[in-house]
Formats: C-alpha cells, structure tokens, sequence
C-alpha cells in the first residue's frame, strides 16, 4: 500500500510536467509583446521568463501539497 | 551503414564494461592498501568499504567516449562536450571526496562543469514536450544548461545511500535514455549513451551488497552529470527527468523538509536507524529528514536489500514512463 502511494506520486509528477510543457508550448510561447520598439525583444523574452518561473514555482508548490496529502500518514509515522 | 552502428555499439559498450570489470579490483585493493575506506553503518559489524570508485567509472567512460570521438567522426562536438563536462564533474567529486566542503560547493562547481557545453554550442535552446511540440529559449536555456547538471549530479549523489543503488538505477534510467534517444531517431547521441549504461552495468557488479566498493562523490557526480549531459546534447532533456524521477523526489522531499541546501553529513538526524536484528527502519525523529528510503521504511522495516528491491521497482516505472513519453514526442495534438 505504502509502496502504491509512491508509485502515485512518480505517476502524478509524469501528469504535472506533460501540463505543464501544454501551457508552456501552446499559451506561453505564441504570447508576443509589440509596441516598445528595441526593448519589446528583451520585454518578451523577459516576461516569457518570468511567467515559466511561476510556473515552476506553482508546480514545486503543488507537489508539495499532493506530498503532504498522499504521504500525510507516513510522515506522521 | 546501419551495419556499422551496430557494431559501432558492440565495440563501445564492450570497451566500457570491460574497463570498469578489469580495472575496478585493481582500484579496490589500491584503496584498501592506502586505507582509503569508510565503514558501512548498515552492514552487522560495520565492515569497512574502499572509497570512492569514481577513477574506474572515469576509466570506462574515458575508454568509450574517447574511442567514439577519435575514431568516428560524428557528433565529436557533442562526444567532447560529454566527455569535458563528465571529468570535470569527476573532479569536483574527487576534491569532495578527500576534503568536507561546503553544502554549496557542489552545486556551483558542477554549474561550472556545464559550461564546455556551451562554449562548444554543443546544444538545441528547443526544449521539446510531449504531444505539444517545442519552444525555442535561447537565452533561457543556457540557464537551464548551467541549472541542469547541478541537478542531475547532485540527485545521483543523493540516491547512493544504499548498497548498489546508485548504480542499478543509473543501470536502468541509463538504458531508458539509450532507448528513449532510438525512438526519437537520435542514433548518434544514442550511440555515445550506451557506456553509461554498460559502465553502471560493470560498477554494479562490485557495489552490489553486499558492496566491495563505493562509488563515492566522484562516481556518482560523475555519472550524473554524463547523464545531464546526455540529456541536453541529445535533447530528450524532459524524457531525462521523467526516467530520473524515484531520485528527484528523494531530492525533492530532502530539500522541503530541510528547506536548505546542506551536505548529507551535515545532517544531525540519520531519517533511518536500525533494528535489534538489524533491519532498516524509519526514524521517529521529527528533526530528521524526509528522505525516499524514510519514506518506503515508513511501511515497517525491511532489510537493506528488499528497500533496494522497491528502489529498483520505482527506477523500472519511471524508466517505463521515460519510454512512453519517447513515443509521446512524436505526437502532436
């Protein structure tokens, strides 16, 4: 039972990055920003950054949550 | 043609077994000679193991690679880049090795070690996923390179806390990655793959528990950063992590509940102690870490094998996942 919950996890995780590389590839990566001459490249490159790291951030976010959920017990143990 | 990739691979998968099967008794009586052992905290008795085995991996590797890059002309940028960024990584385990250092040494320097790959342009800045296709970064890429091998070095290095289990499961994702890089017809950087995997194949037989050998901080840096690598100069950087996962998540649960970065024997709390008849268990100790083998321990205790046995289980799931997500990238949805 123990060892399914890890299982669940690896599976959950595999699930995460596939989204993940979805909302990266397909909204992220079309956005384009215009209209700020020489430093629109830099501003849309910039914000393209920005919006990956908090994706990055809400992922580490949400596997610790689904961590504390399907382990909860085992850690209490 | 084909004909001769096939052989091609014979040869190179020979040279590496054989070089880590030959010369690592010779490196263990060496060790043994000069005292250069550590005592095994989980073995009845604590015998004491020969440390590290980072130069007979090098060997293997060095053997290999080299062959692949003086005699066969194709992808000798990236060959060299494998080859730099693999002995530079084996350098810093070494210096780890012999001197205590610093929770962030590790980190910077094997960031240092990413850098031939650059500076060789030995790289795609696409990152490609699954079913949705790619996305060009240039620039956040080169992050991602000097981010990458930190990563992949130091999430090996944490799984080398049993016997063998390191290099069985280097064994395995290794392997998943050769056979993730012919799926996505990517022979060449296949080719140069397979001396990690037969590499890890000969260690294992002399790490095994009951382990005449450690691989240390140099073996385990060493063939986690080829991994990394790899990874990168193939460009199957995601395919990498999804057959690397059982170890990000050992990294990953150490770090959130340490929540800092810090050498494993700075850790005051060992997250497993042992039973009367010496079985392994999970500590109650709220102050120790949340380690993957705490964890599986979590369940009752086990023996220092049936843990290895259920690392080797998850290591085969995500080396499966890795594979379909191989046939994934020629998706598009």
């Amino acid at each position: 039972m123990k060892e399914i919950q890890i299982f669940l996890f690896i599976f959950v995780m595999w699930i995460l990055i596939i989204v993940g590389g979805g909302l990266l590839v397909s909204i992220v990566a079309p956005m384009t920003i215009n209209g700020y001459g020489k430093l629109g490249s830099i501003l849309d490159s910039g914000v393209k950054a920005l919006i990956a790291m908090i994706l990055v951030v809400v992922w580490i976010f949400t596997l610790s949550k689904i961590k504390n959920w399907i382990f909860h017990k085992q850690i209490k143990n | 043609m084909m004909l001769d990739k096939i052989i091609l691979a014979i040869l190179v998968s020979s040279m590496a077994f054989f070089s880590v099967y030959i010369t690592t008794p010779f490196l263990i009586k060496v060790l043994e000679k000069r005292n250069l052992t550590v005592k095994d905290y989980n073995r009845v008795g604590g015998a004491m193991v020969p440390r590290p085995g980072g130069p007979s991996i090098l060997v293997g590797i060095f053997a290999s690679e080299l062959t692949l890059y003086a005699f066969f002309s194709f992808s000798s940028v990236e060959i060299l880049a494998i080859i730099i960024t693999t002995s530079i990584a084996f350098v810093v385990g070494l210096i780890d090795d012999c001197k205590v250092l610093g929770g962030w040494f590790k980190p910077v320097a094997l960031a240092i070690s990413a850098i031939p790959i650059i500076l060789l342009g030995a790289y795609n800045p696409h990152l490609s996923f699954p079913l949705f296709g790619f996305v060009r970064i240039p620039e956040l890429y080169i992050a991602l390179i000097i981010f990458m091998i930190p990563v992949t070095g130091n999430t090996i290095n944490s799984i080398d806390v049993l016997n063998g289990v390191a290099s069985r499961f280097m064994i395995i994702t290794s392997f998943a990655l050769t056979a993730s890089l012919f799926i996505i017809h990517n022979y060449d950087i296949a080719l140069a793959s397979l001396p990690l995997g037969f590499v890890s194949l000969a260690f294992y037989k002399y790490h095994k528990f009951p382990s005449r050998i450690f691989p240390g901080d140099s073996g385990a840096l060493t063939l986690g950063a080829m991994y990394g690598a790899l990874a990168i100069v193939g460009h199957v950087e995601i395919i990498a992590a999804v057959a690397l996962l059982p170890a990000v998540i050992n990294s990953f649960l150490f770090l959130s509940s340490v929540k800092r970065i810090i050498e494993h024997r700075q850790i005051k709390s060992n997250p497993v102690t042992h039973t009367d008849d010496f079985k392994l268990m999970a500590t109650t100790d709220e102050e120790a870490p949340i380690t993957l083998v705490r964890l599986i321990l979590a369940g009752g205790p086990m023996t220092e094998k049936q843990v290895g046995f259920v690392i080797f289980r998850l290591a085969i799931f995500s080396a499966v996942l890795a594979i379909v997500t191989a046939f994934m990238m020629g998706v598009k949805i």
